[in-house]
């Protein structure tokens, strides 16, 4: 099997208790989802809170298994127990807090924890932190404590350390939620360089729809169902749609609608202010 | 604020006692500590002295750095100067009330001196020459023996590895409780001592809260990158004796054999040095009178 992640009508159940810590049932996070991602492909998976992004984000890496349905990673099946190392080795993950994924306190020694639990030889562990700081730009901090670099460097030194592992594909669950417009343009900026350069898989897991618009195809997720899907232009072109599952679009993208709607003859799906630009100087010019 | 705070006191400085290994160094301390203890001899105590100069020296640490540090035990110095000079028997020099001073009596509070200042010194040398993450690595190297015996050395090493990296988060974060509490009200500057400890506890409850949260992302994170235990660990930094390793380890064997030696050789010592200060007194009381008459 060709594909990075191959999900087949996956679903998964969070047990709830109650105060008293009694089962009180279940709550279905996941509902008969299905994926189907390439090798080298840059995906988004968009959906507001609670919408069951993060819980698909844990099946990719074989946090969490799926309740029913099964889900393959680089052709292996998350279920089987000895597959478990090689799955989270194809399969890197990035979490929302930068503070609380970084391990050691020297940068270079985080970005070596990967390498040393896959057993690599130490001579090959330091040629591939030196490879994966100079990658996502932070060689120069390899020295550093992650206490003084900010939170987007954080980001970047995580992604570092999954990159070591010489990941196929990796997964940022919400990378960007808790850092300044600049952190969340760097980490953008160096998860696109991954997959154009490195041809590395992303599944990038954010509530910005801004984060999107570079991606090959968009998932949208809505109470655990994906509930639309397809390139970021067509995505786009779908307001309404996005609205109603709580996501709000591109500032660009809303200004082009509400333009449209006035009768200003704009095409379908524009997704920043430099398209938007374009489009109004042809206008104008046409007149 | 709080964020400035250096543990372990390390003091970053480009020496040979910096550099070397620290298994060796943990070694040397514990010998230095030893040599302390094996026998209470004034000439003991100066060979001791002299190394730990040397020591000093070469670490390219300030004095006044180092002296800092001493100030919190001032008092427990001088609570044991004071036992030793008031309860020792021996030769009375001054004697009123139920006090008898001794010249015994003030060779012992010397010595004893002498060995607690030394000890607390040497080993402040060991952590402020070596990064807490060396520490933890040269701890874990020299208790790995231990595994026979099922003690999960490796996970005691990493433990107190991320205990360390969290030490300064979590500062951070009761900083910010702390702000967030005054925000709200609480009275945390109170001169009671009972509503000062009281307004610690809604500190510490979101404190805790959040640490569990933390470490249990941390091990999600851990988890995903594929961490599984000590088992089939590669290391990043292998420690390696070299050869200014091997040189320490041939002068520390040199020192403690020094102590050894002198130690046994002036083994009547303490009791000449008391009888020199006799003399000394009485010359001098006989001086003094002489110059008076």
């Amino acid at each position: 099997m060709d594909k990075m992640v191959f999900a087949d009508k996956i679903s998964y159940d969070y047990k709830a208790y109650d105060e008293n810590g009694e089962l009180k049932g279940t709550v279905r996070a996941l509902d008969g989802v299905s994926l189907d991602i390439k090798h080298g492909d840059f995906i988004t998976i968009l959906g507001a809170n609670g919408s069951g992004k993060s819980t698909l984000a844990k099946q990719i890496n074989a946090l969490l298994c799926p309740t029913e349905g099964t889900i393959f990673v680089d052709g292996k099946d998350t279920a089987e127990e000895e597959n478990l190392l090689e799955i989270r080795q194809s399969a890197g993950m990035v979490f929302q807090n930068p503070d609380n994924q970084i391990i050691a306190t020297v940068v270079e020694e985080d970005v070596g924890f990967g390498p040393e639990n896959l057993g690599v030889p130490t001579k090959e562990i330091w040629e591939r932190v030196e490879e994966s700081l100079k990658t996502v730009g932070m060689y120069e901090y390899r020295k550093s404590s992650p206490m003084r670099l900010s939170g987007g460097q954080k980001q970047r030194v995580s992604i570092a350390g999954v990159l070591a592992m010489h990941p196929k594909c990796i997964i940022l669950d919400e990378p960007t939620a808790m850092l300044d417009p600049q952190g969340r343009k760097e980490v953008i900026r160096a998860a696109r360089a991954l997959n154009d350069v490195e041809k590395i898989t992303i599944i990038l897991i954010t509530h910005y729809m801004e984060e999107a618009i570079y991606s090959d195809r968009i998932f949208v997720m809505d109470e655990g169902k994906i509930v639309m899907q397809g390139t970021p232009k067509e995505i786009f072109s779908r307001p309404d749609e996005l609205t109603k599952h709580r996501l709000t679009l591109p500032m660009a993208t809303q200004v082009a609608y509400r333009l449209k709607e006035e009768g200003i003859p704009l095409p379908d799906g524009i997704l920043n202010r430099k398209e938007l630009a374009r489009e109004l100087i042809k206008i104008k010019e046409a007149k | 604020m709080l964020k400035d705070i250096t543990l372990g006191q390390y003091y970053r400085a480009e020496s040979v006692i910096h550099r070397l290994d620290p298994r060796l160094k943990l070694v040397g301390s514990l010998v230095f500590m030893v040599s302390l203890f094996l026998f209470n001899n004034p000439i003991c105590y100066l060979t001791a002295a002299v190394f730990l100069v040397i020591v000093i020296a070469l670490s390219k640490i300030p004095v006044k750095f180092m002296l800092r540090g001493m100030k919190g035990i001032v008092f427990l110095l001088l609570i044991t100067v004071l036992y030793h000079v008031l309860f020792t028997t021996g030769t009375v020099i001054v004697e009123f009330w139920i006090i008898h001073i001794t010249y015994e009596g003030i060779l012992n509070a010397l010595m004893m001196f002498a060995r607690l200042f030394m000890l607390i010194v040497g080993s402040s040398i060991l952590t402020l020459t070596t990064t807490p993450t060396k520490l933890t690595d040269g701890l874990e190297s020299l208790f790995k023996p231990l595994k026979i015996f099922r003690v999960p050395v490796h996970e005691m090493a990493m433990m107190m590895s991320i205990a360390l990296r969290f030490i300064p988060i979590l500062m951070e974060e009761t900083d910010r409780i702390m702000k967030a509490q005054i925000a709200r009200g609480a009275d945390l500057g109170s001169k009671n001592i009972f509503v000062r400890v009281k307004g610690l506890v809604p500190i510490l409850v979101p404190l805790f809260v959040s640490a569990f949260r933390r470490a249990g992302d941390l091990a999600l994170a851990m988890e995903a990158r594929c961490y599984n235990g000590g088992e089939g660990r590669t290391k990043m930094k292998v420690m390696h004796l070299r050869l200014r390793d091997f040189i320490s380890m041939y002068i520390l064997a040199l020192y403690l054999g020094a102590i050894i030696v002198l130690g046994i050789f002036f083994k009547g010592l303490p009791a000449i040095v008391c009888e020199d200060m006799q003399c000394g007194l009485e010359f001098l009381i006989a001086f003094f009178k002489g110059l008076k008459g």
